[in-house]
Parts: structure tokens; sequence; C-alpha cells
């Protein structure tokens, strides 16, 4: 029997394969929504156990990426929609290449606010577009939505983020 | 400046402030998590909703203060 027809009758030596085969590429795809290793770590077991628990419900002849990488964005869609102000970005980050490192932190510090105040859907297609650069096909496969909806919400997420930025802008065009 | 222009501009903001994690890997191996997680599997009496053990203590309670009742509980079953 195949590995995928052993995972979804429940074979648990089957899903530790597929645990061992997919984990790194769920973690490192929901690292880069969530940007906490820590979260990201826990974010890969949740995932796994709600392909887990809906193993009955795969189809063996079915894409199990795919459907793992869907699994995974909606876990860390839950988390950030969850604990949107909690979050901290982590620290090293490239910073606006203003002259003044007083005006580069400020900027920093006002994107990421506004950045952190995004509706998580929004948030979600941003990070994975623009700061990620991913393909949009990948990321309308991912979260389960047409091309032509993640391109109206990262739309609308940059329209949220100018509205809140729109100072910034000015300042840091008039440096 | 055009909205698209502005666009633009914070999107090249964005990039700038929060760099990718395309390189982050995964450092260890998360199966000893995934067996604690599936050793927590709660049992199959803990899955019952609440709203079904709150059914039979009500239908218990009846019983119990009606015994009358059973009769026709027993016809209607």
């Amino acid at each position: 029997m195949e590995l995928l027809e052993r995972f979804a009758s429940g074979d648990l030596e089957a899903f530790e394969a597929l645990f061992r085969q997919h984990q790194k590429e769920v973690y490192a795809w929901t690292v880069r929504i969530v940007r906490d290793s820590g979260i990201a770590e826990d974010l890969t077991v949740e995932t796994f156990w709600r392909i887990y628990k809906s193993r009955a419900r795969f189809d063996p002849a079915g894409n199990f990426r795919a459907w793992a990488r869907r699994i995974a964005t909606n876990a860390a869609l839950d988390h950030l929609r969850h604990s949107r102000r909690e979050t901290e970005l982590p620290e090293d980050l490239a910073g606006p290449q203003t002259a003044d490192p007083a005006v580069r932190r400020e900027t920093c510090e006002r994107i990421k606010q506004a950045f952190f105040q995004l509706p998580a859907k929004y948030r979600l297609v941003a990070t994975l577009a623009l700061i990620e650069e991913e393909p949009y096909n990948d990321i309308a496969e991912a979260v389960g939505i047409s091309v032509a909806l993640v391109k109206v919400r990262v739309f609308r997420a940059v329209r949220i983020l100018r509205k809140k930025l729109y100072s910034l802008v000015a300042g840091v065009g008039a440096i | 400046m055009t909205n698209k222009e502005s666009n633009k501009e914070i999107e090249a903001l964005l990039k700038g402030a929060i760099a990718p994690m395309k390189d982050s890997e995964l450092r260890r191996d998360l199966w000893p998590q995934m067996l604690c997680k599936l050793d927590e599997q709660p049992s199959a009496v803990n899955n019952i909703p609440w709203f079904d053990w709150a059914l039979a203590g009500i239908l218990g309670a009846a019983l119990l203060f009606f015994p009358g009742a059973i009769p026709a509980l027993l016809y209607h079953l």
C-alpha cells in the first residue's frame, strides 16, 4: 500500500514518514508568515496535528504538500488573528536607507506598528507577497482564494498602510 | 504624488523595514513534540459535547423525580 493510503487509513508509521518528509517545508512556510522561530515550531506541530485529525478526509490521490501548506496557512492565520498586537518582529531588520539613524529607527518602528495593526488576512498576504515575494499563484493556493483576491488583499493592505504612514512618507520624501 | 507612486513607496518602505525570512531553517526534529501532542489526544468521553451531557442530566433528573414517566418514555422510544 502506498504511503499516503496508509496515512489516510490511520497508520502512525506512515504519518511519521510524512512528518519527517514535510516538517522542514511546513516550518519554512510558517515562519515566513509568523516571523518567529519558536511560534513557527509550535505551529508546525499544530499543523501536523490538524493533518492527523483530518486524515480520513484526505484523498491519497491528492497533493499532500499543497494540502499541508494550506493547513499550515490556516494555522498561521489563526495565530495572527489571536495575537496581532503581542508578537514582536525580530530585531535584525534592514531598515529604510535614510541618512539619519534616528529617523531610520523611527521609520522602522512606525512601519512595524502600522504593519501589526493590519487585519490578519491582509497581513498574511502582504507578508507573503511584498516581504517574502512569493508568487501570487502559490499564495492563492495556500490561502484557498483566487489570484485576483490575493491582489485585492495586497492592494488593500498597502492602502491601509499608506493611510497610516502618510505623514511618515511625506517626512521621508523630504529627507 | 499619485496613489500608485505612493503605494510603490509604501512597498519599498515595508521591504526595507522588514527583512525576508527565506533562509530560516528548522534546526531540530519536531517529531518528539508531535508524539507528545498525539499522546495528549483527549479520550472519546471528552469528545462528547457539553450539551449532550446536559441533556442526559436533565433526562436523568426528570426520571428520578417523575418515575411515572418511565413507561411513557419507553412507549415513545
